[in-house]
């Protein structure tokens, strides 16, 4: 097999192609085609960056980060559709940072406009956006676009490889290629004579590579729309997949960190004696913004982290939640950064005096992302050479920050990806890699794993902002005539761009209002203006990002319209959906019918509906709740998405469970608040998650009826929250407007 | 002076303070990583291994306390013998990023070697304490009654 060492050598990356010993195929439509950056150790063949060819078999580079979502088997069984390897022996690797592995499928985001009814003209916008991922190496797993970005480019990979090689086997048995056949990791030629890719690897990495290959239609898959036994899973339940955390290397010393407690705040001084003279710790290293403890044992470096005195230098940002939240209030009235949606004239219309117009405000509080594998990463630089072994969405920029934070050039620098215990967006910061290299730096020689203790983690995230609305909305004759929505948070976009590129984007935060703006709801007057909110608290991406929060505002405040109308709240939204997007409306059906929605209720049991297009998927939920003495239990939920095309509908379904229970857990229970500058919460008491005894039983139903791929990691976390605050009214008769719902409602512990 | 530590079988002699906790000498003295650190405090069930068969938060445990042979995750079966719960994770593609796995399962298996047959409310009982972030608990509750159908028959 390909060992990760031998192809993760970046002397190739500024190398011409010819070192590569192959070929790179033709999968790109650009002019000059990306070095291929793996390097093929003694008796591989590299056919193209995603495929590696030695005597044990063929080897698929995924190239994203397997954080839970699979992309370890959906992105192989692109490839190895077409490329004709039998499952059972596809081995997958992440295979090193590299230009080639840019994800254009996150540029599908990126036009300032609703994404349900794109024209053509902005089709061919996003196509020409996607050269500036592929320019810069936009290797980064989010914004669930993994499969959109993958799903012509690497069964195109698979093709030109499975061609290349059948023209390697007709040049050698002097046959007409078109004569050939493939099927399972071997070519056929007529009469049964077979010879396997191995055999074949040398002499097709000789060949000049098809351009261009016709794909399969869906009816010929035999893997692509089936569920596949995941490439992860026995390393998973036998304790042999490496995380982050569990890199071991000889030598190899265990360190932790402290940095401020005030986000962001400087270190005035600090006493390291007591800890020095702790047993097992070998150095206490200053950081300048904290420090960190080098010890023979990560618990023995964490006690004596503890034991360091440190006096800290003020949080730059209002030190309390209420401040905090004054000012993201006040934002509302400030001159908007963006107007991305204002359909009809919300200002200029007349109120009739029969219409009803309903008024509200909503809040939501900081989140953090609390990944069961805590903020971990191994490193170890000696002279010019750094490499780190972590769990990480975004390599590339990892590679860049951890050179600049050393003092190295990035081609010096190489990150080994490992599985990721949990990203939900917080893997895709660069903070811990950084701070495991300068680690190392001060270990010349030495490995280092520097893992964060549970407390450092929870206190030093980039959370999920607090956020505001203010909605108003106009019901004429029992319909939805008009919707006036206001969000105020500060900006993830900005912030985050910042901290990796070095600048924000100008103009309107398309991410600040996602999940409000863009909601394939006919309203004739739909205004919404997005407003910053300047908070230097560090935020950052948390599983599905704006829509986290809007989808919270737009559904909750759609259903006291349609409550207030007298209107059916299923209804009312299938209603606005089916003269817009018919994809949406069907997915509003389907919970209809799996939840009985229009059945009689049993007393002591509330249904709460709810609906949020994001990631270029609508999910409709439905939540069923019921009243256990006094306490709300969650019974049942039912989602529908509508994903175009199903690549494997087991790990379609576990993504909407996984995203509808995170959405979940933060709605009912889940807060960071502020007090002196300092998060409050400092691990799982008091910042918890669902557990198996809280969850409700779940369908899931699947639509394929769009007619481009959906992501599907994070689409059912936005409609989860406003559909339990629905059916938490539906059951009590009390709207609540702020999150998290544990304040305001008991539910069974 | 060193203390004996037996685990998965073998028998260790480990020079570390006796308050080290069995965590942090299965992963770090050790080099047994499938036993995974989340908390520290006992409050996510990560760490889980078994001591004398008992499910027991290794956080929590100082080396000096241990009070029989350990199992950890590597010891219940391997990717070519896995135990019955580790086979009907498999069966039903329970894992998703796979960090809480470890715990859950060698919860799992305590609990079918108390109560054969458990019942949803056994279920929850015995794994309330491994959280999820990812939230497979639909199918850790299917895996854990096939793979007690499958202990049943043998």
């Amino acid at each position: 097999m390909a060992s990760w060492g031998k192809i993760a050598r970046r002397t190739f990356l500024t190398g011409s192609a010819a070192v590569a010993g192959g070929v790179a195929f033709g999968v790109w439509q650009y002019r000059r085609e990306l070095p291929n950056p793996l390097q093929p150790g003694e008796g591989e063949v590299t056919l193209n960056p995603w495929i590696i060819i030695d005597q044990q078999g063929v080897t698929l580079v995924a190239a994203r980060a397997e954080m839970g979502q699979g992309v370890y088997t959906t992105l192989p069984a692109l490839i190895a559709e077409e490329l004709d390897v039998a499952w059972e022996d596809v081995r997958v690797i992440h295979g090193p940072a590299a230009q080639a592995y840019y994800n254009a499928g996150l540029m599908s985001h990126a036009l300032p406009t609703t994404d349900y009814d794109r024209t053509g003209f902005q089709e061919v916008m996003i196509e020409a956006m996607s050269v500036l991922p592929r320019m810069i190496g936009l290797q980064v797993t989010g914004g669930s676009t993994s499969t959109l970005d993958a799903y012509d480019k690497l069964r195109q990979a698979g093709a030109t490889a499975r061609e290349t090689l059948k023209q390697a086997a007709a040049a050698r048995l002097g046959l007409p290629v078109g004569s050939l056949e493939t099927r399972d990791g071997r070519v056929i030629a007529p009469g049964g004579l077979e010879l396997t890719y191995q055999e074949l690897a040398v002499e097709a990495a000789a060949i000049d590579p098809p351009r261009r290959v016709e794909l399969r239609p869906a009816s010929r898959w035999r893997y692509l729309g089936r569920s596949m036994p995941r490439t992860d899973m026995v390393a998973k339940v036998t304790g042999t997949a490496e995380f982050g955390i569990d890199v071991r290397l000889p030598g190899m010393r265990f360190a932790t960190v402290r940095m401020s407690p005030r986000l962001g705040g400087g270190m005035v001084s600090f006493d390291a004696s007591a800890a020095e003279a702790m047993p097992g710790v070998e150095r206490v290293i200053d950081l300048g913004t904290g420090i960190a403890v080098v010890a023979t044992n990560t618990w023995l470096a964490m006690r004596a982290a503890e034991a360091v005195a440190i006096e800290w230098g003020p949080a730059p940002y209002p030190e309390t939640s209420d401040a905090l939240m004054e000012v993201i209030r006040a934002a509302l009235d400030d001159p908007p950064n963006s107007t991305l949606r204002d359909d009809g004239d919300v200002d200029a219309m007349d109120v009739d005096p029969s219409d009803r117009v309903i008024e509200a405000e909503y809040t939501v509080p900081w989140l953090a992302h609390a990944t069961m594998e805590p903020m971990s990463a191994a490193a170890l630089h000696h002279g010019d050479r750094l490499e780190i072994w972590t769990g990480s969405q975004s390599p590339g920029f990892a590679e860049l920050a951890a050179a600049a934070a050393v003092g190295l050039d990035p081609d010096q620098v190489t990150v080994h990806v490992t599985y990721l215990g949990g990203g939900f967006g917080r893997r895709g910061e660069v903070d811990y890699a950084v701070l495991a290299a300068r680690v190392a730096q001060a270990m010349q020689g030495t490995p280092v794993q520097v893992t964060w203790s549970r407390e450092e983690d929870m206190r030093h995230d980039f959370y999920r902002p607090a956020a505001a609305a203010r909605m108003r909305g106009v019901l004429r004759n029992g319909f939805a005539h008009a919707l006036e929505g206001r969000v105020a948070a500060p900006s993830v976009t900005r912030q985050s761009m910042r901290r990796l590129t070095g600048s924000a984007p100008p103009g309107p935060d398309k991410g600040h209002v996602e999940g409000l703006f863009n909601q394939p709801y006919a309203i004739p007057n739909y205004r919404v203006t997005g407003h910053l909110a300047d908070l230097a608290v560090p935020v950052g991406f948390w599983r599905s990002v704006g829509n986290s929060f809007n989808g919270f505002f737009m559904e909750s405040f759609i259903d006291e319209m349609a409550l207030s109308a007298g209107r059916d709240p299923l209804g009312f939204r299938l209603e606005l959906a089916e003269a817009e997007h018919a994809p949406t409306a069907g997915v509003l059906r389907a919970v209809a019918e799996m939840s009985a929605w229009s059945a009689p209720r049993p007393a002591g049991t509330g249904m709460g509906v709810a609906m949020t297009h994001s990631f270029h998927t609508p999910v409709a939920v439905v939540i069923e709740v019921a009243d256990r003495d006094g306490a709300v239990a969650l019974t049942r939920a039912w989602v529908a998405c509508d994903v175009g095309t199903a690549l494997d509908p087991s790990i379609i379904e576990a993504q909407m469970v996984s995203g509808l229970f995170f959405g979940l857990s933060a709605a009912m229970m889940e807060e960071i608040t502020f007090a002196g500058g300092e998060v409050q919460q400092w691990n799982y008491p008091d910042y918890d998650a669902l557990r198996i005894h809280q969850v409700p039983e779940v369908e899931v139903r699947i639509l394929q009826t769009q007619d481009h791929i959906g992501g599907v990691g994070e689409p059912a976390t936005p409609p989860s929250m406003p559909a339990l605050a629905n059916a938490v009214f539906d059951l009590t008769g009390e709207r609540i407007r702020d999150l998290p719902l544990n304040r305001w409602v008991r539910f069974v512990a | 002076m060193a203390t004996p530590l037996t685990v998965n079988g073998t028998t260790h002699q480990i020079d570390l303070p006796d308050d080290v906790p069995l965590l942090w000498v299965l992963r770090d003295e050790l080099g047994l990583t499938g036993t995974k650190y989340g908390c520290g405090v006992a409050a996510c069930g990560a760490c889980t291994v078994q001591i004398d068969g008992e499910a027991v938060r290794s956080c929590q445990v100082a080396l000096a306390d241990v009070w029989g042979p350990v199992t950890t995750i590597e010891g219940l079966g391997t990717p070519d013998a896995l135990h019955a719960v580790q086979a009907a994770w498999v069966e039903h593609q329970v894992a998703q990023c796979g960090y809480c796995q470890s715990g859950q399962i060698l919860q799992a298996a305590a609990l079918l070697s108390q109560t054969p047959a458990p019942t949803d409310d056994d279920i929850d009982a015995a794994m309330s304490g491994n959280l999820c972030r990812c939230g497979t608990y639909p199918r850790i509750r299917a895996a854990i009654h096939a793979a007690a159908a499958a202990l049943r028959e043998g």
